[in-house]
């Protein structure tokens, strides 16, 4: 197996344009497990470790997206999310906080959520319910493509990525509301989740977004759900006046 | 014993006082400090120069016959030095811990899912890995015996052991059988003495020892021949006595030394790779290490028992126990291991710690297609222990309070149990209930001051304390210490005292296999107590003679009491040397702080004057008193060797909606005789109840047609310490006066009564039936499909709990994201909860909804209703204000209430 390991964003574009079939590996929470038992045996590692701005987010104002986001580097990991960014992402520093155990937040990132797109991922309830204007950064040596968070999912473990793209990071509106996550196991930690839930409203524009996860074959929304409470609010004149 | 009354001299003063680091102290474990810091070498850490790496191929099926092996594809792979089947075994072909019917490798039939068909010995574990995955083995695959009725009907549906191979102690596919027989028996008569009787069937699912530390060990091929195996085990001479053979060598060629066991038990009693390393260096003339992969561990050892349990008890008004019937049934796997004694041990305390006068009681062991199942922590008691859930049905029938009517029937030292064996040590059974009844109670939940952690479902965030109900259970439990039934398992040691450099150095010998329970630090303070200061440990091995199982809460009994003999052997040898060279004659003499003391004249001689270059070297084998097999028709006989008894009091909350249980306290109440270490005692209470709390509420290894569903830790769930609740141990010391110091076995005790405890718990809190342990979330609401498991027909009579309406069911997941298509694929055991239809609006107003828009919402410190009470806050609308989004959003996720304002909590774990 060749290990490669770029020090460069550019030198990593560059190795998965040579090589699409190498795996990458962030926190490798996931691709160790699927090597230690001999699930998975790829030609290639692409190591993503080195390249330092995956692991910082920022915050700022892009097009296509209402007020401020925060740019999440695909490698922070879900300790850092829930220390730095619980007031701007609450739904995500929720759902990431329900991640296995300390040990596996303080390595798995979100990045590595959406390489692997289990339906069982915990962020991808809160990505979802953040809303329609979530944006996963795919870049490739021929430039930078933002895909939807709705058009990204698409089979059980199976993303929109081009195999020559990696996830650079993903853009999330700071929350303009409240948020919730929740999800059912059959332990009180470190459990894949039987059924989980990411709720936001989005008074802003007068939405609500929903994430189930573990219950299809990728993560989904409750749209009717979505729909009917967020007439209700605005039948109740709920959204105005804020309860 | 540790303090002595010295008369004389002043300059004794400073020594008068016991060795701190001696019984009764609770000095540092050496091993514990290098295992927090992962620096402890286990036996997965083996390593020699040129070594290869072993591995075994294991049938998918779990009954099959054996067509044909093909080996001559896998054998031209470079790198593998040697591929061996049954055909390539020296000696006997089968082993066994007390019937030898396991073939080291299959002989043209499969009895279970992972019987080993062959083994290879490679340069690298992928190139192990490459060359099984070339062996041909062509399988005619049949239908696994696996229920007990199928096993019943032998004729119907087969035999596991072929009658004329048949080695067990019954026919069939029965292995063993036990019944115990007392008073007037159950008749009708007897029957017609209670006033009141309630029977019930309970089940027991199939727990796992789930130890960290895989199988592993490493054997090397010695010059003379013989081999030298460094094996985590927990019994060093039985392993040998078991491998020796099979390898056509005599027992002396054998050499055993205990590498790192990374835990055991009960999972180490059994052989697991050590025959297949030694065959493998053997034929290979080369070192040999396996390491089973967690998987593979599943299929290596041997589990507990799982069991049906028919239960009839019958009292009067006034709440005497007048008699009991139990039919025990255990599924004993493809292998007898240990089935016979956890057969004696469940007929035999199936009363628990009662005195019934007339009882009717049969268990039996099956062969079956299903793992394989032996020794487990509680061996035998711990399914017997299902009785505990009659009790609180008597009890529930008479009017009375659970516990009292334990006291009133408790055994106390003087009993008589239906074995005819009378109690003849303390037994102090309703104080030891009355201490967990009388402990405070942990503070009701406070919805105002929540850390999610605290509830069921923790950091999942699946409560805010909506839905959630408490409950209070308690139980106390029976279990005997030592081999039983007639069995000589006695310890050896050796303690050697010389002096080494101006000081004297006690040396301590055993083969005592250390698995984590503190053995050496316990030997260490016995010969510092009987022969003072410095004491090392010398490696486990097979040098000196056995010092028996680590199992059955024995060690420090018996090997420890080994150790006790031998040092006082070395102390009499010692003032023997004195009495000659100097003519002491007093019988005053003691060890004290490194000199000879005499009670009358004051020091004597430093301990290094009196030895100079002499050692004095002596070894003592320490038997207990002895026992006799049951009868095998009435049970009657003197068959346990010491009895220890644990009560537990439980407190849950239960989430009654989603079926989420969180213990809240464990309290536990123990009697041990006399705590040689007390700090070592009470992590055996806590290990053993935590280990039962697993087995309530979570830990199951789920088969389908004899074939392990979960063989990961990602599908068989162990407690995390969010599931390991805060547990406040008591500890009584009632000496007994035939053990060495008074002191009882502990590790196994806690065990039996904290799965009851909780279980009576979670019953109290939904008035469940809850028939079946594991305890899951679909027992408790009622959703459980039949498919899932074994044994639903008995759960699905239990009923949704009570309060639970529709209404407040939590999903809110309109119906058609449910016709999406299956599970996805890696579920753990797919064992989605069916989740009941509800038309869409009449929920989204519900209580708990609307509660849940409070919490969200109400962070700001100024919100005056901040400490309302659930109740009241049912409904209420959330306090939202959409120009300070910021600041209302909760500052830390896991923190509610008034501590969300404090700092970002440190990391939860
Ligand atoms: C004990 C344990 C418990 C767990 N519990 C949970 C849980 O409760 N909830 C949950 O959701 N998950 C859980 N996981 C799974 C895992 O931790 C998460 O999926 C995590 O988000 C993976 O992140 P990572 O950085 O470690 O990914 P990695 O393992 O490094 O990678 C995962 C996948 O993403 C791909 N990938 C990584 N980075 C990129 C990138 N920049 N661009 C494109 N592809 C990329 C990889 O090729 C791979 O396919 C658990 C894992 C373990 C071992």
């Amino acid at each position: 197996m060749e290990f490669l390991r770029p020090a460069t964003w550019d030198e990593a574009l560059a190795a998965k344009a040579e090589n699409p079939s190498a795996l990458p590996i962030s926190g490798g929470t996931d691709v160790m497990v699927e090597l230690n038992f001999d699930r998975h045996r790829p030609a290639a590692l692409l190591d993503l470790n080195r390249i330092s701005e995956l692991t910082e987010w920022e915050s700022g104002v892009y097009e296509g997206q209402e007020g401020e986001v925060i740019r999440l580097g695909a490698a922070v990991p879900y300790a850092r999310i829930t220390r730095e960014l619980a007031r701007q992402l609450p739904g995500l520093a929720l759902a990431g906080n329900t991640v296995g155990s300390p040990q596996i937040r303080n390595r798995g990132s979100v990045g590595g959520n959406l390489g692997g797109a289990s339906p069982a991922g915990d962020a991808h309830p809160a990505l979802l319910a953040a809303g329609r204007d979530v944006f996963v950064e795919a870049a490739s040596v021929r430039g930078t493509r933002l895909i939807a968070i709705d058009d990204f999912y698409v089979g059980v473990k199976r993303n929109s990525l081009e195999p020559d793209e990696l996830i650079r990071a993903v853009r999330i509106p700071v929350a303009d509301g409240p948020q919730q996550f929740s999800k059912i196991g059959t332990r009180n930690a470190m459990v894949i989740a039987v059924c989980a839930f990411g709720f936001a409203l989005h008074p802003r524009s007068g939405t609500v977004g929903t994430g189930i996860g573990s219950a299809a074959p990728t993560p989904r929304r409750a749209v009717a759900a979505e729909e009917f409470l967020a007439d209700e609010l605005a039948e109740r004149n709920l959204w105005a006046t804020a309860g | 014993m540790s303090t002595r009354t010295i008369r004389g001299e002043k300059n004794l003063q400073d020594i008068t006082t016991a060795h701190p680091d001696g019984i009764g102290g609770s000095p540092l474990r050496p091993d514990g400090t290098l295992k927090v810091k992962g620096e402890f070498a286990y036996s997965s850490d083996l390593w020699h120069e040129d070594m290869l790496w072993g591995m075994a191929l294991r049938s998918p099926h779990a009954r099959a016959r054996i067509l044909s092996v093909d080996i001559s594809e896998a054998l031209t792979l470079p790198g593998v030095y040697a591929l061996l089947t049954h055909d390539d075994i020296p000696g006997t072909k089968f082993y066994g811990l007390e019937i030898q019917d396991q073939p080291a490798l299959a002989i043209d039939q499969i009895r279970y899912h992972g019987e080993a068909v062959a083994i290879v010995a490679a340069d690298h574990p992928e190139t192990a890995r490459r060359a099984l995955a070339k062996v041909k083995v062509e399988y005619e695959v049949l239908t696994p015996i696996t229920t007990e009725e199928q096993c019943l009907n032998p004729e119907t549906h087969g035999y596991v052991h072929e009658p004329h191979e048949y080695k067990g102690h019954a026919s069939g596919n029965i292995v063993h059988q036990q019944k115990v027989v007392s008073g007037l028996g159950v008749t009708d008569e007897v029957r017609a003495l209670a006033d009141v009787v309630v029977s019930g069937e309970y089940q027991v699912g199939m727990q796992d020892q789930a130890f960290l530390g895989p199988e592993s060990g490493l054997a090397v091929p010695a010059e003379d021949g013989g081999i030298d195996l460094y094996i985590a085990t927990q019994w060093l001479h039985v392993d040998r006595q078991q491998i020796a053979p099979v390898l056509g060598l005599p027992e002396n060629k054998v050499r055993l030394t205990l590498a790192g066991v990374g835990g055991a038990f009960g999972g180490r009693e059994d052989l697991s790779m050590q025959i297949h390393a030694c065959l493998l260096a053997q034929r290979t003339g080369k070192p040999v290490k396996i390491v089973y992969s967690r998987e593979e561990s599943f299929f290596g050892h041997v589990h507990r028992h799982p069991a049906t349990l028919h239960y009839e008890h019958g009292a009067t008004r006034d709440g005497k126990l007048v008699f009991m019937t139990a039919r025990i049934v255990l599924d004993g796997g493809a292998y007898a291991s240990a089935s016979p004694a956890v057969v004696g041990n469940a007929s035999s305390l199936s009363v628990g710690p009662y005195e019934i006068p007339n009882v009717d009681v049969i268990a039996i062991a099956l062969y079956s297609n299903n793992p394989s199942c032996g020794a487990m922590r509680g061996f035998g008691a711990v399914q017997a222990a299902r009785l505990r859930t009659q009790l609180d049905r008597l009890a529930a029938e008479l009017g009375m309070d659970p516990v009292e009517l334990r006291q009133l029937n408790a055994v106390s030292q003087g009993s008589y149990l239906p074995t005819g064996q009378q109690i003849d040590a303390p037994a102090p059974v309703a104080e030891l209930l009355q201490k967990v009844k009388d402990l405070p109670l942990p503070p009701a939940l406070d919805v105002t001051h929540l850390d999610v952690r605290e509830l069921p479902g923790a950091l999942s965030n699946t409560s805010h304390g909506e839905g959630i109900v408490r409950g209070v259970g308690y139980a106390v439990g029976l279990k005997n210490v030592g081999f039983s039934e007639g069995f000589d398992d006695y310890s050896t040691a050796r303690v050697r005292l010389e002096v080494i450099g101006g000081e004297p150095v006690a040396m301590v010998h055993t083969a005592m296999a250390e698995v984590g329970q503190g053995g050496v630090t316990v030997h260490g303070q016995i010969a510092r107590t009987e022969l003072g200061e410095r004491v090392t440990i010398h490696p486990a091995n097979t040098e000196v003679g056995s010092a028996g199982s680590t199992s059955a809460s024995r060690q420090t009994y018996m090997t420890g009491g080994a150790v006790k003999l031998a040092a006082e052997a070395v102390r009499n040898e010692l003032f023997a040397l004195g009495r000659t060279r100097y003519g002491w004659t007093g019988n005053d003499l003691s060890l004290v702080g490194g000199k000879v003391v005499s009670a009358s004249e004051g020091v004597l001689i430093s301990i290094a004057d009196l030895l100079g270059d002499h050692a004095i070297d002596l070894t003592r084998e320490h038997h207990h008193r002895p026992t006799v097999p049951f009868d095998k028709e009435t049970g009657q006989g003197f068959g346990h060797v010491q009895y220890t008894f644990c009560a537990h009091r439980a407190v849950v909350d239960v989430d009654v909606e989603l079926g989420l249980v969180k213990v809240v306290e464990l309290a536990a109440a123990q009697d041990v005789g006399k705590a040689l270490n007390p700090l070592s005692v009470i992590g055996q209470i806590q290990g053993g109840s935590t280990q039962g709390l697993g087995l309530a509420v979570m830990e199951e290894i789920i088969t389908r047609d004899g074939k392990v569903r979960n063989p990961s830790f990602t599908d068989y769930l162990i407690p995390t310490i969010l599931d390991t609740p805060p547990q406040p141990v008591e500890i009584m010391e009632l000496p007994d006066e035939h053990s060495p110091y008074g002191l009882r076995g502990v590790g196994e005790a806690p065990t039996l009564s904290s799965t009851p405890a909780i279980v009576s718990a979670i019953r109290a809190a939904t008035g469940l039936a809850l028939n079946r342990v594991p305890v899951r979330p679909e027992h408790i609401t009622g959703t459980l499909t039949p498919t899932h498991f074994p044994g639903a027909a008995v759960q699905s009579s239990q009923q949704p709990p009570r309060g639970a309406p529709n209404s407040t069911t939590p999903c809110a997941i309109p119906p058609q994201a449910r016709t999406a298509a299956g599970p996805p694929p890696h579920h753990p055991c797919g064992t989605h909860r069916t989740h009941r239809q509800h038309p869409l609006r009449s929920t989204v107003f519900a209580p708990r909804f609307s509660y849940r828009f409070r919490y969200d919402l109400s962070l700001d410190p100024g919100t005056p209703d901040q400490h309302t009470p659930h109740a009241a806050l049912a409904g209420a609308r959330a306090p939202w204000h959409p120009h300070q989004a910021s600041r209302t959003v909760p500052c830390h996720p896991y923190l509610m209430g008034p501590q969300a304002g404090r700092e970002p909590h440190p990391n939860p774990l």
